[in-house]
C-alpha cells in the first residue's frame, strides 16, 4: 500500500528543504552514475547486478571524490542508492543517500552541518526542532568514549583482535564465534552501546578506531583511531563522516585487504577503481558525508519503519 | 545446524544449554559492520525473555522439542497421566512439573505437554477453563469491603473467588493464568 499522502506531502517539504539548504551554502548539486563497474568494497556490502559486469552503486563517493580531485570543493548528491541483502525496519534495498564534500573544511564542519540541516528538515515538516530535541547543539562524544562509559572496556584500537573477543568476553558480552576485530567490535556495540546512544538524544560519535577506517585518513594526533564520525539520533544511524584518505598508496592497500577478505568469505570480489585511486593524489583535504535522507525523514516525522516514508516501501526490499 | 538466515517467530533453537523460542526478530546493520539479527526468545523450561544480537553467520543448535496434544486423564500419588490425543499413547508426568496448573486441570481437558529430549518438561492449560462449582457455602456474606465476591470450589478442589451470586451447580469460566473468575456462563 503506497504511503499516506500527508507523509509523502512532509518527505517532499523536507526534501526541498534539504536541497534549499545546501544552495545558500554554495554547495553545487552533482549527479553521477548510478551503475558502475567498481561498487563499494566494503567487507559487508553486497551490490545488486546491473548487467554486463555492471552493479547499482552502494554510495556515489567514489565518483563524487573524483569530482573533488577535479576541482569542485563543495558538492552534494541526492541520489538513489541500493544494498542487496538489506531489509528491516531501518533499511532498504533501494533508499536515497545525501551525500556532501567540503574541500578545506575540518571534520567539525560537516557536524554543523547536520545540526542546521535536521533543524530546517524539522521546520518544513512543520515540527518544532526543541521537541524532536533538536534545538539544543547536539552531544559530541567519542567511541573510546562510550565504550569505558556503557561497556566498561578501555578500547585502545591498536589491540589485536583476540585481545579484543577477551575485553569483550570479560565485560560479559556473547561474543559467539566472532573473531574478526569488527564482529568483537559491533556485538559489543549491539549490546551495550547502541541501545544507551538510542535513549539519549542526538549525538556524534567521532575518533573511530583505526580496523574501523574505511575511507578516513589517521587522526594526526592519535593513529590508533581515525578522522570519522557517525550521527546518531532518535535511535537512528543517520550519518557518517570521514576526513578523507587522500593517500592513494594506502588506499590501495585498504581496497586490497577488502578484497582479500571478501574472497576469503566467499563474497563477490568487485574490480579496484582505478581511476578513482589515480585522482586522489589531486584531491585537497576534504571531508565527506553521507546521510540517509529516509530515515532523516523517520526522524522527523517519528516513523517507526522505513517503509512508512517512502511511497512503495515494502516494493524496496534488498 | 540453523543459521540467522533461519530465524523466524517460533523457531526452537539452543541457547546455553536451555531451549528457547524466538519471540521477535529484526534486521540490524550497525555503521558497517555485518549485518545481526536482533532477537528476542523465551525460555520454553522458564519463560525467562532473552534478547540476543546474533551475528548474520552465527550457527543456532536446533532445540528437540516437540509440543504434543494431550488429554489429562487421572492423578495417581505422584505423577498426573495424560493421553497422546493422536496415537492414544499414556505417560506420567511427575506432579512438580505441573505446579500449580494442576489447580484449574480438570480430567479429561486438553492440553498441550511440551516435550525436550523427549522428557515432558512442560504442560499448558488453555487460557480458560469452564466448570461447575462443586461446593459453595450458601450463607457466605461475602467480604462486602473487597467487592463482595466469596470462595468457591471446581472439581479440582481449587479455591475461586466468585460474586455472591454464584451457587452450586452453576458452569463459571475462570481464567487459568490469573485463577480468576470471570463470567457464569451457565448451569450445569
Amino acid at each position: 500500500m503506497p504511503a499516506a499522502r500527508e507523509t509523502l506531502e512532509a518527505r517532499a517539504r523536507i526534501l526541498r528543504a534539504v536541497r534549499g539548504w545546501f544552495e545558500t551554502q554554495g554547495f553545487l548539486e552533482v549527479e553521477t552514475p548510478a551503475r558502475v563497474r567498481s561498487p563499494g568494497q566494503e567487507v559487508h556490502l553486497d551490490a545488486m547486478p546491473a548487467g554486463d559486469g555492471h552493479w547499482l552503486i552502494t554510495s556515489p563517493e567514489y565518483h563524487m571524490k573524483r569530482l573533488v580531485a577535479a576541482g569542485l570543493p563543495r558538492i552534494v548528491q541526492i541520489g538513489k542508492c541500493w544494498r542487496a541483502n538489506e531489509s528491516g525496519p531501518h533499511h532498504r534495498g533501494e533508499f536515497t543517500m545525501v551525500e556532501w564534500y567540503r574541500a578545506g573544511a575540518p571534520l567539525t564542519a560537516l557536524a554543523d552541518d547536520c545540526e542546521a540541516l535536521l533543524r530546517a528538515a524539522a521546520v518544513a515538516a512543520g515540527r518544532d526542532p526543541a521537541a524532536l530535541g533538536l534545538a539544543a547543539p547536539f552531544a559530541r562524544t567519542t567511541v573510546r568514549e562510550l565504550w569505558a562509559r556503557h561497556a566498561g572496556i578501555e578500547l585502545g584500537g591498536d589491540e589485536d583482535a583476540g585481545a579484543l573477543r577477551a575485553k569483550a568476553t570479560a565485560a560479559g558480552v556473547a561474543v559467539g564465534t566472532a573473531t574478526a576485530w569488527d564482529d568483537v567490535f559491533y556485538q559489543v556495540f549491539l549490546d551495550l552501546i547502541e541501545p544507551r546512544l538510542a535513549a539519549g538524544g542526538p549525538t556524534f560519535v567521532f575518533d573511530w578506531p583505526a580496523p574501523l577506517a574505511a575511507l578516513a585518513r589517521p587522526k594526526p594526533s592519535d593513529p590508533r583511531v581515525v578522522e570519522r564520525f557517525e550521527l546518531y539520533a532518535g535511535g537512528l544511524e543517520l550519518a557518517n563522516a570521514f576526513g578523507e584518505l587522500t593517500d592513494a598508496v594506502e588506499q590501495r592497500r585498504r581496497f586490497e585487504d577488502e578484497s582479500r577478505i571478501r574472497a576469503a568469505r566467499g563474497r563477490q570480489v568487485y574490480p579496484i577503481d582505478e581511476a578513482l585511486l589515480g585522482a586522489l593524489p589531486d584531491m585537497p583535504p576534504t571531508s565527506g558525508i553521507a546521510l540517509g535522507f529516509d530515515r532523516l525523514v523517520m526522524l522527523v516525522l517519528g516513523a517507526r519503519d522505513i517503509a512508512d516514508v517512502v511511497a512503495f516501501g515494502e516494493e524496496h526490499d534488498g | 545446524m540453523y543459521d540467522t538466515s533461519d530465524i523466524r517467530k517460533g523457531l526452537k533453537i539452543m541457547i546455553d544449554g536451555s531451549p528457547y523460542t524466538i519471540v521477535e526478530f529484526q534486521f540490524v546493520k550497525p555503521g558497517k559492520g555485518a549485518a545481526f539479527t536482533r532477537t528476542k526468545m523465551k525460555n520454553l523450561l522458564t519463560g525467562a525473555v532473552l534478547e540476543r544480537n546474533l551475528r548474520s553467520g552465527d550457527k543456532l543448535e536446533p532445540a528437540d522439542v516437540e509440543t504434543k496434544k494431550m488429554q489429562y486423564l487421572y492423578a495417581d500419588a505422584d505423577s498426573y497421566i495424560f493421553m497422546d490425543t493422536t496415537t492414544y499413547d499414556q505417560v506420567n508426568i511427575p506432579k512438580a512439573t505441573v505446579g500449580d496448573s494442576a489447580d484449574y486441570m480438570p480430567e479429561n481437558i486438553n492440553v498441550d505437554v511440551l516435550f525436550f529430549n523427549a522428557r515432558a518438561v512442560d504442560v499448558s492449560l488453555p487460557n480458560f477453563i469452564e466448570q461447575p462449582v462443586v461446593e459453595a457455602d450458601p450463607g457466605h456474606r461475602g467480604d462486602t469491603a473487597t467487592g463482595a465476591t466469596k470462595p468457591v470450589k471446581i472439581s479440582t478442589g481449587a479455591s475461586i473467588n466468585v460474586p455472591l451470586f454464584i451457587s452450586v451447580g452453576d458452569i463459571i469460566k475462570i481464567d487459568t493464568r490469573s485463577g480468576q473468575y470471570i463470567e457464569r456462563v451457565g448451569r450445569a
